[in-house]
């Protein structure tokens, strides 16, 4: 494929909108707005107006945070696992992956600041750090793997930057031109510009891999060190990795099909990929009902009191949950995905929007009712403090959490190219688009 | 003998004054002690006068009486001072189960002395049943202030702390309200402000830990062994209140505690009584120790009599377990 096509292809999105980005973004916007009026209720008037209670103390605010961390995911696996394999249909999807990791990466944090009380207060854990506390573990290795991933994803736009600066047709704003200019850095693509960019980027993408791992694990360490029922498990920092990869592989292909709707990627984006990844998915599904069934299992068989109390909940509360999240959102992708007959560009969509609303309700279901079992039966308490339900301020911050994550996606879809078009102009096109 | 007792007490007494000031009720305050200090001129007087005083490390010392000025002591000072405990201590407290009627006066009393606001109790009584063939009985729970702290180990900026003496507190200036130590203590004993408590500080008067005036929105707060009256040798709140003399409070290095009526050996209480420790198995070493209900004084329905219906609603779920 010529770059000319290429260009001529990818590039109108850059050059031009259209009303119904603008309407999009506002509905996004108001959202947001919304949320952030939730914000300031809650900073106002404390953290009384969300549902969280002295029992339930983590909310919706710590499952979206590690969901959001989750999703990141995306990226490690297509752009980390894929590159190092010299997979080459990733290349379609690549910026895609990485995009979802940088942008998950930005939003999931914010999560916590919600859910602390003193939000002030927040430099004290770089100003007073105790190296004993999983939490300090955490904002070491977020900070870390934020800068990483943002790099990963910068090395990867170099390219991209200098062949959208070298494009005399480019009808942009002049302020874009500049922009360009100054990301790409100066880049021409002589042999050892290309040499060195390409140690780079295949030393990252080692290196992103071993972090997203360190970072989900560390994040299911947070409950695991804990003496808590249904928390305090060893299985929990490689069954929250399997986890984050499954909801970020989901949430690639239902990008993919989104952007392949909007920007018409009907030729870039084929059946092809949206089979492969699904593939994926199912592979990671079974390896993550696997876990889960393992870790419920013991929990189930043994007398351990705690344990059957915790399982007790999940089985009369949380039953209708507890079955959507581990049975519906692993099962029904991997048949979906499995036989040949099904594996539709739809099909495949759905199981995949499945599985992610799956893993979101999986996190609330490890957080809430384990909180809601303590060892102490909660007694003495205000009656109506017991059972948590979440607030309308705890869903607008959540629905302005997914707002932000598309206006990020809208924005940076105006810069540069939603494929990446040096990956995608290299020899072995027929690899990238069968 | 009189002498040096009167002046220990002047050294406390800045410290008693400011409790003074806050309310928390605290009796005449001598301070005859500096009364008679001045300094005249450039050069010192000596009255040639000694007096015996106790230093810090225990060592009787003998100073010339003008010499003597009154001890000034800093907000920074008293919060190091709150962060290292008392010397030579480790406070325990045990509660004899078969004494306790659920009177409530422990709760009523943390809650004054504190300052707490309503929903916002550091004691919680508790009706348990271990099992469906097994009696019911009320289960006063304080901060159990473990030798393993989780809360401690937890906390990410270290807000909260284990003293020398045994006392977990909380630094509520520190503290930013993530809440990883509630969900880290396995006893609920952790309450968040999840509002602005609204307390009413008189002027002037310094936060504390160890009096832990007022709680700030946003943080976390516990019981804290009263560790202001412990450093008056004054006994916790809850302790002084209660009617049944269910709560003894003491130090196991003396080996003794006391309800404030009776005195009794510690150790000898333990192996008479079969005292225990809740939840031994999670190996935190609580330092607070139970005796079990047997030949219990009062009918647990004795408990739930003559409770405000609000009270009363909060044990409705009570069951086996």
């Amino acid at each position: 494929m010529t770059e000319k096509k290429l260009l001529e292809d990818l590039t109108p999105e850059i050059e031009s909108t259209g009303l119904k980005w603008y309407l999009t973004f506002a509905a996004f916007f108001i959202v947001f707005c919304v949320g952030i009026y939730g914000l300031i209720q809650q900073i106002d008037k404390g953290h009384i107006v969300t549902g969280m209670r002295d029992n339930v103390v983590w909310g919706l605010y710590i499952v979206n945070f590690i969901f959001f961390m989750g999703l990141s995911y995306a990226g490690a696996l297509i752009s980390g696992v894929l590159h190092l394999f010299h997979t080459g249909w990733r290349k379609s999807v690549i910026r895609l992956a990485e995009l979802i990791t940088v942008i998950s990466l930005v939003i999931g944090p914010f999560f916590i600041f919600f859910c602390i009380g003193r939000l002030d207060r927040l430099p004290f854990l770089v100003m007073y750090p105790r190296i004993q506390s999983p939490i300090t573990w955490d904002v070491i290795a977020i900070s870390t793997d934020l800068i990483g991933c943002f790099m990963f994803l910068y090395l990867s736009f170099i390219e991209d930057f200098a062949i959208l600066r070298d494009y005399r047709e480019l009808n942009v704003p002049p302020w874009k031109h500049k922009l360009y200019k100054a990301l790409s850095l100066g880049y021409t693509g002589n042999e050892k510009q290309k040499k060195i960019l390409k140690d780079a980027k295949n030393v990252m993408a080692a290196m992103i891999i071993a972090i997203a791992i360190i970072v989900y694990s560390v994040l299911a360490w947070i409950f695991g060190v804990t003496l808590q029922p249904g928390w305090h498990s060893t299985i929990f920092g490689p069954y929250f990795v399997i986890a984050a990869v499954f909801s970020g592989t989901g949430l690639l292909i239902i990008l993919m099909w989104i952007f392949r709707k909007i920007y018409h990627l009907e030729e870039y984006i084929t059946k092809r990929h949206f089979v492969n990844v699904g593939v994926l998915l199912t592979i990671i599904a079974a390896f993550y009902g696997y876990f889960t069934f393992s870790d419920y299992l013991t929990k189930w068989y043994g007398s351990i009191k705690m344990d059957s109390l915790l399982i007790d909940k999940l089985f009369s509360d949380y039953y209708s949950l507890f079955i959507f999240a581990n049975y519906v959102g692993i099962l029904i992708p991997c048949i979906i995905i499995a036989f040949p007959k099904f594996r539709t560009i739809p099909n495949i969509t759905i199981a995949a929007v499945i599985a992610v609303t799956a893993l979101w309700v999986n996190r609330y279901i490890i957080v809430i009712p384990t909180l809601e079992t303590p060892f102490l039966p909660i007694q003495d308490i205000r009656p109506a403090w017991i059972k948590y339900s979440p607030t309308w301020v705890e869903w607008s911050l959540t629905f302005a959490g997914i707002s932000v994550y598309g206006m990020l996606f809208m924005l940076v879809s105006k810069i540069a190219p939603i494929i990446s078009i040096s990956e995608m102009k290299e020899k072995d096109q027929i690899e990238i688009l069968k | 003998m009189m002498k040096e007792t009167e002046d220990n007490e002047s050294k406390r007494s800045s410290r008693r004054n400011f409790i003074k000031k806050v309310g928390a009720g605290v009796g005449a305050v001598s301070i005859a002690g500096i009364a008679g200090t001045s300094v005249i001129g450039g050069g010192r007087l000596k009255s040639g006068e000694k007096v015996k005083l106790l230093s810090p490390d225990g060592k009787l010392v003998e100073v010339d009486k003008d010499d003597i000025q009154p001890a000034k002591e800093a907000v920074a000072e008293l919060k190091a001072e709150a962060k290292k405990g008392l010397p030579n201590r480790k406070f325990v407290m045990v509660i004899d189960l078969a004494k306790c009627k659920n009177a409530r006066r422990c709760v009523e009393a943390c809650q004054e002395g504190h300052l707490l606001p309503k929903d916002h109790e550091w004691m919680k009584i508790f009706l348990l049943q271990d099992d469906h063939d097994t009696s019911r009985y009320w289960f006063p729970r304080p901060c159990f202030h473990c030798d393993k702290p989780m809360c401690v180990s937890v906390c990410p900026v270290g807000a909260t702390y284990k003293r020398d003496d045994g006392i977990v507190l909380i630094d509520n200036q520190r503290c930013i309200g993530c809440k990883f130590c509630m969900t880290g203590c396995p006893y609920s004993v952790r309450v968040f402000n999840w509002q602005d408590p609204e307390v009413k500080v008189p002027e002037g008067y310094e936060y504390d830990p160890e009096l832990a005036v007022p709680q700030v929105e946003g943080t976390v707060g516990k019981c804290i062994f009263c560790a202001d009256k412990l450093r008056k040798d004054e006994l916790p709140r809850c302790v002084s209140a209660c009617p049944m003399g269910v709560l003894y409070f003491g130090d196991i290095l003396e080996d003794t505690v006391t309800n404030g009526e009776e005195t009794v050996r510690f150790s000898k209480m333990m192996t008479d009584r079969a005292g225990y420790r809740y939840r031994e198995d999670l190996g935190t070493l609580p330092s607070v120790f139970y005796l079990p209900p047997v030949q219990r004084l009062f009918p647990v329905e004795r408990g739930l009599e003559d409770l405000p219906d609000s009270i009363r609603l909060r044990y409705k779920n009570a069951g086996p377990r």
